[in-house]
């Protein structure tokens, strides 16, 4: 083919477009890795959040698997076996226990913070067991109480977190006025002076934080005072001059003693309740140091020594202990006491830790520790049944008869667009249907599991009308032409060979719809399964509330326990999610069949 | 105890199954061969007239029943109730019923017990008629057909026709649930713009439905409550979160899509695929968890510390955490389109010396931009109407901003916090919500429907 | 098969008309996974000529195609053994990359597959993604030199903004043919390039690729004896996957050597 185009014209031969290839070359792969990175990085993006999340969940939730429990020797054995259980006064016991096991808590305040220590629940706990046990009554024997919340946080050691050493000299006690005074060779105590120090350290740089922007305000002021010439701006500016400067010197006078407190050459710490703690377990008793030096440590008991412990002879190495919590009392709500006083109860074996039978046991509670997930449970096994028994059975039917029996004509393309905007409609709308429709119209209870699965079953129905309508169009036309050839109807042709067939892609599609009920949230707060209900529901038409929600309403609450709960039960709800959807695979797996 | 008859009459039905069964093989002495039907049908036959009929009464009486006792009442008490505006006499009649029945009582009052009586004899009388009805049309149904069962009897006609109508029936439920739907809203609404006019509804600025004011003299104050009901910004709101959802979501899930079917090697795809997935299959209030509880004390966290001030309930937060949930959905709708581009098209592109990159860029997405276009209108409708993140990690006040910073509210947020408790039905707090939740069904709606057609559309292009 | 080649080679030493060798393959070996799709096959693609391949469906001849411009590289379980050189280079070899291979080896499908852009855009995506032009008038011209090489120009000169989808499939094809000639490649493949076509739209295709022979070193994969007769002057016959016979396509098809080629050219199998 000739050319015809101008003789000037733009001619591209075969040597001039290989060196601009070359040209571009490497620009080009260029671009391509950093697209297939980019895609890489997508990827990954999307896999780390998903870690993100898991991990989170999971660490906050494992921990609420187990609880940490007190034997309490509560004095059922001295009442008389066959009393009736509700004639027992209950409180009286728990706290003759509590008095037991903690002798020396005698004051008022430390009773208190004894009780603290233990669930708040207590004696509703010890009622319910004497209930359900009435043997329990005339029996001697300890019985597991609960700790508090932040008593199984710092067991857990997650709250005031604490080093624990053994030093292997020996330690001399003697009483002095105002506590004891404790004699170690000199640098056993150097860690703790060392964190002390640390802690002044870090006050100190906070204070000259506080100082830097205390002068810078103070220059403002003063040039203010210095260049305005409306005589209020100067009066004020230097007004404000005036107290800034005295507020600056005072915060320098602290600044520096702390500095010099810091480098002071001979040690002796006032430890204050903005300090570390450091105490000392020995003689039976715990010391908390209220002033410290490298050999010696003045001291008041938390916990007094036992009188075979406190001879006034040395304690031998090895035999005493060493215990610092970084955090300063006034920055944590587990105090020096508390810790003194379980620490006491753990020696003596009383602490044991558990799996976590509250939580899984029991309903709904406004105390952290009696808060259990198994009226959630229940109430969500009642709502699943309800749905699964309204939308199998209608599900299936209507996907049988668009599928197989419906006229191709209007009304069935009607119902099928239909059907696929109803799956893309959001959940809640299906709350509202709920509330105007179930509630108000047809006066149904609130609350209960009965309307929850109603509206649940709606929701999921197009997901089951879709997957069964797939897997019946998926069974060949030769097995319904087979049939209908040897006589049988329709309808037979149908229920009995192709439903059959078509049966484990409808249940895999069943149970996806399931667990996507059972995630669901929003439309049930619509029709008020929101309410707290304490007790584990009983039938259709008790009042309940279902996983999701539970988990909704307990991570409003800023107790830190409620959090580990709520995380805990988001576990229970992610492992039912997963045997559904394992059974759903396992399904698939198992009978897929290809024709 | 009525609840539990359908039960029972399901119980009767197997029995008279298997008596008309064994009573067709009877009349034909055992020769089923003779039979036109066979014996199960005519069992079938049997069971469906002597249930079914029953069956439907006891529905219609459950659902009718309820009403009609209740209008007895209030003709009963009627002077007792004529000082009562609507709201009121359904206030008096749920506790009456729950007196009477059993359930939270809000107050009594002799008024109110003595109606429960009159519920309690009501209902009595009511149940003993109804199963009265139901024995009548048991026996009449059983005798019916009983005796018509012969050799001759085409039962299986009849037990067919039936299934085949109920079979109609259950996919009507779809539809009937798509109009129960639009009837509940649109009724609702209606009754709210009777309150609110529409404009100011749909245009006003100012949200503040809690300091609504009810109760007596509230046509007074009327003009006051219009001005606060006004949903520009839950609208705002819900664009701005949904936005950041989206922004977060398309090009991760875009990308993710290309690279597990362009890229990605068979192991890698078979292990990222399902983990993708999983994303998807977590309830969105693990989400909202993870947002409120992470996420969104890490910004505030992280905006301290570079002196920004950020709202411990950002829109930023909730945007995030909404677009991580819809990275799986955007990217499986964003397979299936680029996927329908035929290979015939990449096989040119690589054909003319194209890299992988450029024939994707140049290519694929452009040949796959209508698919693409309306997986994100699917997603986009998807984070608008998504709830429970947006309650957990979203504010409840109504600020007007585009600041992702700050807390901002949306119109589901706005739905449950109008709904949860106990709310008169009939207050313009209560009606809101149902107006919020109709422009959301509309918005949705639309959102979906253009989304379906620009699919079809797409796919009629590659078939 | 070896001898035949070393003849061709001395003619190509001896007779300065004797055409050079282009593309050589050398006991080219297919795997599908398991499965062998090409025996050893070795051939030479003469320069500037058009080369047929023939032979009834599922002998390797696509296949063959395929490996010269590495088009296989895309299907995950194929895996290519042997030697194919290009200009004396091995195809094959790592520092080889296909980007470039492709552009030097262009290639033109069995069905029609104009990109769903405008004509103009169609044309232009080679040379836009190869950078091969400095401005638009550039791009302009290499545009119109290649639809009139395609024997296209003319038809659409008028609506060079209209989808390219949117051509008769006979257009579409030359459409294609213009899209790979705008990168001025040296050898271009084409894979049935009529089998979609019409008798007419066939005509005009052949007739164009008579043309393109001056300038490009055509291997072409056809099912139809008449057109590896009409349009090529050399042919190779495979038969499950082995090359049995290749020859100027005169002499094969009045006098071929092997029994299989004589019965698969009068038609007892194909």
């Amino acid at each position: 083919m000739t050319d015809i185009s101008q003789p000037d014209a733009f001619r591209l031969t075969k040597e001039l477009a290989r060196e601009r290839r070359q040209a571009q070359i490497n620009k080009r792969f260029a671009a391509e890795t950093r697209f297939k990175y980019l895609g890489l990085g997508a990827v990954a993006l999307a896999v780390a959040f998903l870690g993100l999340l898991l991990s989170t969940v999971v660490f906050q939730g494992l921990p609420a698997f187990a609880y940490h429990y007190v034997k309490m020797p509560i004095a059922f054995g001295g009442i008389k076996a066959g009393t009736d259980p509700k004639t027992v006064d209950y409180d009286t016991l728990y706290k003759d226990a509590v008095k037991e096991v903690l002798p020396f808590a005698s004051g008022r305040k430390d009773r208190r913070v004894a009780r603290g220590l233990f669930s708040a629940g207590s004696v509703i706990l010890l009622q319910r067991q004497a209930n359900e046990t009435p043997e329990l009554l005339g029996t001697e024997g300890d019985v597991y109480i609960p700790v508090s919340d932040f008593t199984d946080l710092y067991l857990k050691e997650l709250v005031a977190k604490n080093d624990v050493s053994r030093p292997s000299v020996s330690l001399t006690i003697s009483k002095a006025d105002s506590g004891y005074i404790l004699t170690a060779p000199a640098g056993t105590f150097g860690r703790a002076i060392s964190d002390v120090r640390q802690a002044i350290g870090d006050r100190a740089e906070a204070q000259f934080r506080e100082l830097s922007s205390l002068r810078k305000n103070l220059a403002e002021q003063a040039r203010i005072a210095g260049s305005s010439s409306a005589e209020a701006v100067v009066q004020k500016a230097k007004e404000a001059t005036e107290a800034l400067s005295s507020q600056v010197e005072r915060k320098q006078a602290g600044y520096d003693a702390l500095i010099a407190r810091q480098t002071a050459s001979e040690i002796n710490e006032k430890m204050d309740a903005i300090l570390p703690s450091l105490l000392v377990h020995a003689a039976g008793g715990t010391f908390k140091a209220t002033m410290l030096s490298s050999g010696k440590v003045e001291a008041v008991a938390l916990v007094p020594p036992s009188a075979e412990g406190f001879t006034g002879a040395g304690v031998a190495a090895g035999d005493w202990t060493l215990r610092t919590i970084k955090v300063a009392e006034s920055n944590r709500k587990f105090s020096d006491k508390e810790v003194a006083m379980i620490e006491k109860l753990r020696s003596e074996d009383r602490i044991e830790r558990r799996w976590n039978s509250i939580f899984f046991g029991y309903g709904a509670s406004r105390e952290p520790e009696m808060a259990g997930v198994w009226g959630a449970v229940v109430g969500s096994f009642f709502t699943m049944l309800v749905t699964l028994a309204i939308a199998f059975p209608l599900g299936v039917s209507s996907a049988i008869y668009l599928e197989e029996f419906a006229p191709k004509n209007r009304i069935t393309q009607l119902i099928e667009v239909n059907i696929n905007n109803l799956a893309a409609v959001p959940s809640i709308v299906f709350g509202l249907l709920g509330l105007a429709v179930f509630l108000n119209w047809f006066s149904m209870p609130r609350s209960a599991p009965l309307v929850g699965g109603a509206v649940l079953a709606l929701m999921t129905l197009p997901t089951i009308i879709i997957a069964s309508r797939a897997a019946l169009k998926a069974v060949p036309p030769s097995i319904r032409e087979a049939a209908l050839g040897v006589g049988a109807s329709r309808i037979q042709a149908v229920f009995h060979h192709v439903l059959p067939l078509a049966m484990p892609g409808i249940l895999t599609g069943t149970i996806i719809g399931m667990a996507q009920a059972l995630g669901e949230t929003a439309p049930l707060l619509m029709i008020g399964m929101v309410a707290f209900i304490v007790d584990v529901p009983g039938s259709f038409t008790d009042p309940a509330t279902v996983l999701p929600v539970q988990i909704f309403m307990w991570a409003d609450f800023p107790e830190p326990l409620f959090q580990q709960k709520t995380a805990a039960a988001i576990l229970i709800l992610l492992g039912f999610l997963v045997i559904m959807n394992a059974i759903a695979v396992l399904l698939r797996k198992r009978f897929e069949r290809r024709w | 105890m009525t609840e539990y008859l359908p039960l029972l009459m399901l119980a009767v039905a197997a029995i008279v199954y298997f008596a008309g069964r064994s009573r067709s093989m009877a009349v034909v002495g055992g020769e089923i061969s003779r039979l036109h039907s066979r014996p199960a049908y005519h069992g079938g036959y049997v069971a469906i007239w002597t249930v079914l009929p029953a069956l439907v009464v006891h529905a219609l009486w459950s659902v009718s029943s309820g009403s009609v006792i209740n209008g007895m009442v209030t003709s009963r008490f009627a002077d007792e109730l004529s000082a009562l505006n609507v709201p009121e006499v359904e206030a008096f009649l749920r506790d009456a019923r729950a007196i009477a029945f059993g359930g939270i009582v809000g107050f009594r009052d002799a008024t109110k017990e003595a109606a429960a009586e009159v519920f309690t004899s009501l209902q009595a009388t009511s149940n003993i008629l109804l199963i009265g009805i139901l024995i009548v049309l048991i026996g009449v149904g059983f005798y019916y057909s009983f005796v018509r069962v012969s050799a001759q009897l085409r039962s299986r006609h009849t037990v067919e026709r039936v299934i085949t109508w109920t079979l109609l029936a259950c996919s009507a439920v779809a539809i009937l649930t798509t109009i129960g739907i639009v009837l509940s809203l649109v009724f609702e609404t209606f009754r709210f713009f009777q309150r609110v006019p529409f404009f100011d509804f749909l245009f006003g600025t100012h949200w503040s439905p809690q300091s609504a004011f009810e109760g007596a003299g509230r046509e007074a104050l009327a003009g006051d409550n219009s001005k606060i009901f006004g949903a520009i910004p839950l609208f705002a709101g819900t664009f701005l979160i949904t936005f950041i959802a989206i922004i977060v979501a398309a090009p991760i899930g875009l990308m993710s899509a290309i690279y597990l079917s362009d890229y990605a090697g068979p192991r890698f795809r078979a292990v990222a695929k399902p983990l993708l997935e999983i994303l998807a299959g977590i309830p969105t209030v693990v989400y909202g968890f993870f947002a409120a509880l992470t996420i969104a004390p890490a910004f505030r966290g992280f905006g301290e510390s570079i002196g920004l001030s950020v709202s411990s309930e950002s829109a930023l937060a909730a945007g995030l955490v909404m677009g991580i949930m819809i990275i799986p959905f955007v990217s499986s709708l964003s397979d299936d389109v680029i996927n329908a581009v035929p290979q015939s098209l990449r096989d040119g592109s690589a054909g003319l010396g194209a890299t992988k990159s450029e024939t994707i860029r140049k290519v694929v997405l452009p040949a796959a931009l209508p698919g693409i276009v309306s997986a994100i209108l699917l997603a986009i409708s998807r984070a608008v109407g998504e709830t429970m993140i947006v309650v957990m990690a979203a504010g409840l006040a109504a600020n007007l901003t585009i600041n992702p910073l700050e807390a901002v509210t949306t119109v589901t947020v706005q739905i449950v916090t109008l709904l949860v408790g106990d709310q008169e039905f009939d207050s313009a707090k209560t009606l809101a919500a149902f107006a919020l939740g109709f422009v959301l069904f509309c918005v949705t709606l639309a959102l979906n429907v253009v989304a379906l057609a620009v699919v079809n559309k797409y796919r009629e292009q590659y078939d | 098969m070896n001898l035949m080649s070393g003849v061709e080679q001395e003619a190509a030493v001896n007779q300065a008309i004797e055409p050079s060798i282009k593309m050589r393959g050398e006991k080219v070996s297919v795997f599908y996974g398991d499965k062998q799709a090409l025996f050893d096959v070795d051939l030479d693609i003469p320069e500037c000529q058009v080369m047929a391949l023939i032979g009834p469906s599922g002998c390797g001849k696509s296949t063959f195609l395929r490996c010269l411009n590495r088009m296989n590289d895309t299907i995950d379980i194929c895996r290519v053994s042997g030697n194919i050189q290009l200009d004396n280079e091995d195809i094959y070899a790592p520092h080889v990359d296909v980007v470039e291979l492709r552009a030097r080896v262009g290639m033109v499908f069995q069905k029609p597959n104009p990109f769903p852009k405008s004509i103009f855009e169609n044309v232009a995506y080679g040379p836009r993604i190869h950078g091969l032009t400095k401005d638009r008038t550039d791009l302009e011209e290499v545009v119109t030199t290649s639809l009139q090489r395609a024997g296209l120009f003319e038809e659409v000169k008028d609506r060079l903004d209209e989808p390219g989808t949117g051509l008769s499939g006979g257009q579409q094809q030359r459409l294609c043919i213009a899209r790979a000639i705008a990168v001025s490649p040296e050898v271009i493949l084409m894979d049935e390039p009529c089998s979609a076509l019409d008798p007419i739209a066939t005509a005009i295709v052949e007739e164009l690729i008579a043309e393109l022979r001056e300038n490009y070193t055509i291997v072409i994969v056809t099912h139809s004896m008449q057109q590896a007769a009409r349009v090529s002057q050399k042919t190779a016959m495979f038969h499950l996957g082995n090359l049995v016979e290749v020859d100027e396509t005169d002499t094969m098809f009045t006098n071929p050597k092997s029994q299989k080629t004589q019965d698969y050219i009068t038609g007892r199998y194909g």
